[in-house]
């Protein structure tokens, strides 16, 4: 009879991380929509880059880590924060700049931080956090532990100079990080291979002597079998790995990027749509069992309400006071 | 009190603070096996094992931003750069990432690091190794700098960086490792932020930093010899700077020189005639002078170079200026 419980009981805990993530990437999908509106209203101000497409990265990857593991991202991060369990509250109020933002209404879409959940922020220049995602894997190692950072960049930030230079000394000090690479095809306007001599951003590793995986960033499940396969290396022997998850974004670069632009055809994204990783992972709950339309239908309805919440709460929130131009310039 | 030079009261700052605390570690270019280009780091190897003095590669950008990511995670770096000219390569990660840390997190990330290394020209080492980088540094917010000029206060500076809880910019002059000072043994720490007098005077006041605190001693010594007072008003910390020490100075002499290595233009004697002009006004008996670097790339030529130089005698000329003498 054990014997026959435990399986049971595993298929039980796996449909419910695949519940959790499809729920995690239509809680995105729709923040996302939300957010957009609101940019449209002007609520939102400024850079407000969207994940719509990627969901499938931020939820398959995140899903195999642990709560005292570091995390960074670049400005494209609002689907990271949120999985990372920021309150969709307190990331939609920062997009509107509010004193209840999850930072205070002073970092905006490109600079979401949650120290106490180890979200170490989006950062704004290309391919800058990299290294930074270094030194936290310096910093756990230094103090002998066990967790690991997990670092998110487009592969635009592949051609920066700090990108090379953290994967170098990433991998010769043998430091806990995973170098997540999410490869859209485009920075901005500028399709990959136009601007790069190697495009298989995998290959990259060889140079530094990192263990990588090329994954299919549509598909949340492979994303997270991929991820969690770097985690036992970085948790095992410190050792670094360069994942490159091929994915793609279905809106502009940011919102003032038009939907296919210039750059990319109506017709390639349309015929990207229907790989969407949304659909995909909704027909797998279905094919399994674990949820049938009703189900999934039921759980969009649940997101739906909690997005539309948070864009209340936002909305509601004040502005932070005159005064707090002046703090946190320097810690006291 | 003991006599150190430059260099081993930088040394003694680094090796007590890294006694004093398991989160603090040094890295950089050749600070470990090599003992360090300018030898600051020498023994510190040997005391204290590659995990907390970790030679780098040489890539000032990457190691850079592996210091910030670390101060992120709580640990104390201190981040040396060969010179200050390497850093401009780390530009990215002092000012995006470092200054900007705790106030884009709305109060969250605290960013204890150091970034320290020579700045400033030493002799003939061409355009490129000859520039004084604090006029651009101390222009940010977020960040802190200091520029000692004397060994008590390159240890009492050094550890006051160490121990706060911001990045802080530690400009070591580049000819001034060799020259020697009484240095108080054990806790020494100078608060940043705090100018002193290094000679008093009542005539002309010669505001300075770093390597200008030499040439306007010097400068002071001539000065005396012509019948004129001059006070040396080291200034120690660009950011935050002293006003009160400035003013209370000016209020006694009415008169000011400001010396400094860089170049004019948007340079820091520029803040400096700026606090003057604003809160000294009244007692101003002349318009402030400065005297800085010509305003031209460092030339290789020796001649040419002391040309460029901020030199005693051009503080001297400066100062009967705004005393009317010549």
């Amino acid at each position: 009879m054990a014997t026959a419980t435990a399986p049971a009981s595993k298929d039980q805990s796996q449909a419910e991380l695949h519940r959790r993530m499809l729920r995690q990437m239509l809680l995105i999908r729709r923040f996302e929509e939300k957010a957009a509106e609101a940019y449209a209203l002007g609520k939102i101000g400024g850079f407000c880059h969207l994940y719509i497409g990627q969901e499938a990265v931020a939820v398959g990857s995140l899903n195999a880590l642990r709560d005292d593991d570091y995390v960074i991202c670049s400005y494209r991060e609002h689907g990271q924060a949120l999985v990372r369990g920021i309150p969709a509250t307190a990331v939609m109020a920062e997009l509107f700049g509010k004193a209840t933002g999850c930072s205070r209404g002073k970092g905006g879409s490109m600079h979401l931080f949650d120290a106490g959940k180890r979200f170490m922020g989006g950062h704004g220049i290309v391919g800058g956090h990299i290294p930074l995602a270094a030194g936290l894997g310096f910093a756990i190692k230094y103090r002998d532990g066990d967790q690991l950072c997990l670092c998110y960049f487009g592969e635009a930030a592949v051609n920066i100079g700090a990108f090379h230079e953290a994967l170098n000394m990433a991998s010769v000090w043998k430091l806990p990080v995973i170098f997540c690479c999410e490869n859209n095809r485009y920075g901005m306007g500028t399709a990959f291979e136009r601007v790069a001599a190697v495009t298989d951003v995998v290959e990259h590793a060889c140079s530094y002597d990192l263990a990588a995986e090329l994954v299919n960033g549509m598909d949340a499940l492979a994303v997270y079998e991929a991820t969690t396969r770097a985690v036992d290396r970085a948790r095992k022997g410190g050792h670094p790995t360069l994942l490159e998850v091929r994915t793609y974004r279905f809106m502009g670069h940011s919102m003032s990027d038009p939907l296919h632009g210039v750059y990319r055809t109506k017709e390639e994204v349309e015929e990207q749509r229907q790989r969407d990783p949304i659909t995909q992972m909704a027909h797998k709950l279905i094919g399994d069992g674990v949820l049938d339309q009703a189900g999934v239908d039921a759980l969009d309805a649940e997101v739906r309400a909690e997005v539309e919440a948070a864009v209340q709460f936002a909305d509601q929130s004040p502005d932070p006071e005159p005064g707090a131009l002046l703090t946190d310039v320097l810690a006291e | 009190m003991p006599v150190l030079t430059y260099r081993d009261a930088l040394n003694q700052a680094l090796r007590e603070e890294m006694q004093r605390d398991a989160d603090v570690f040094l890295m950089g270019e050749e600070v470990g096996v090599y003992q360090g280009a300018y030898k600051v780091s020498r023994g510190l190897l040997e005391e204290f094992g590659p995990k907390r003095v970790v030679d780098t590669p040489i890539a000032e950008l990457g190691f850079a931003g592996i210091g910030v990511g670390a101060a992120m995670a709580g640990l104390r770096p201190v981040v040396e750069f060969m010179t200050w000219n390497f850093a401009l390569l780390a530009l990215d990660q002092i000012i995006n990432s470092a200054a900007k840390m705790l106030y884009m997190s709305g109060g969250q990330l605290k960013m204890p690091i150091v970034f320290r290394g020579p700045n400033g020209a030493a002799l003939q080492l061409g355009s490129q190794h000859s520039q004084a980088w604090e006029s651009w540094l101390a222009h940010m917010p977020g960040l802190k700098v200091v520029a000692p000029a004397t060994p008590a206060d390159a240890k009492g500076l050094l550890k006051a960086a160490i121990r706060d809880d911001n990045p802080v910019i530690v400009l070591e002059g580049e000819m001034l490792y060799n020259t020697k000072g009484e240095v108080p043994e054990g806790e020494h720490v100078v608060p940043i932020g705090r100018a002193e007098v290094k000679r008093a005077g009542s005539d002309v006041t010669l505001i300075c930093h770093s390597k200008t605190v030499t040439v306007a001693l010097k400068a002071a010594e001539q000065l005396q010899e012509q019948n004129v007072s001059a006070e040396v008003l080291d200034l120690r910390s660009l950011r935050p700077m002293d006003e009160p020490a400035i003013l209370e100075s000016i209020a006694k002499t009415n008169r000011a020189v400001v010396v400094e290595e860089g170049w004019p233009h948007c340079g820091v004697g520029a803040q400096v005639v700026d606090i003057i002009q604003r809160d000294a006004f009244d007692q101003l008996d002349a318009p402030v002078q400065r005297v800085t670097q010509a305003d031209a790339p460092m030339p290789y030529n020796k001649h040419l170079e002391r040309a460029a130089k901020a030199s005693p005698e051009k503080v001297v000329a400066a100062a009967r200026r705004v005393l009317y003498l010549d």
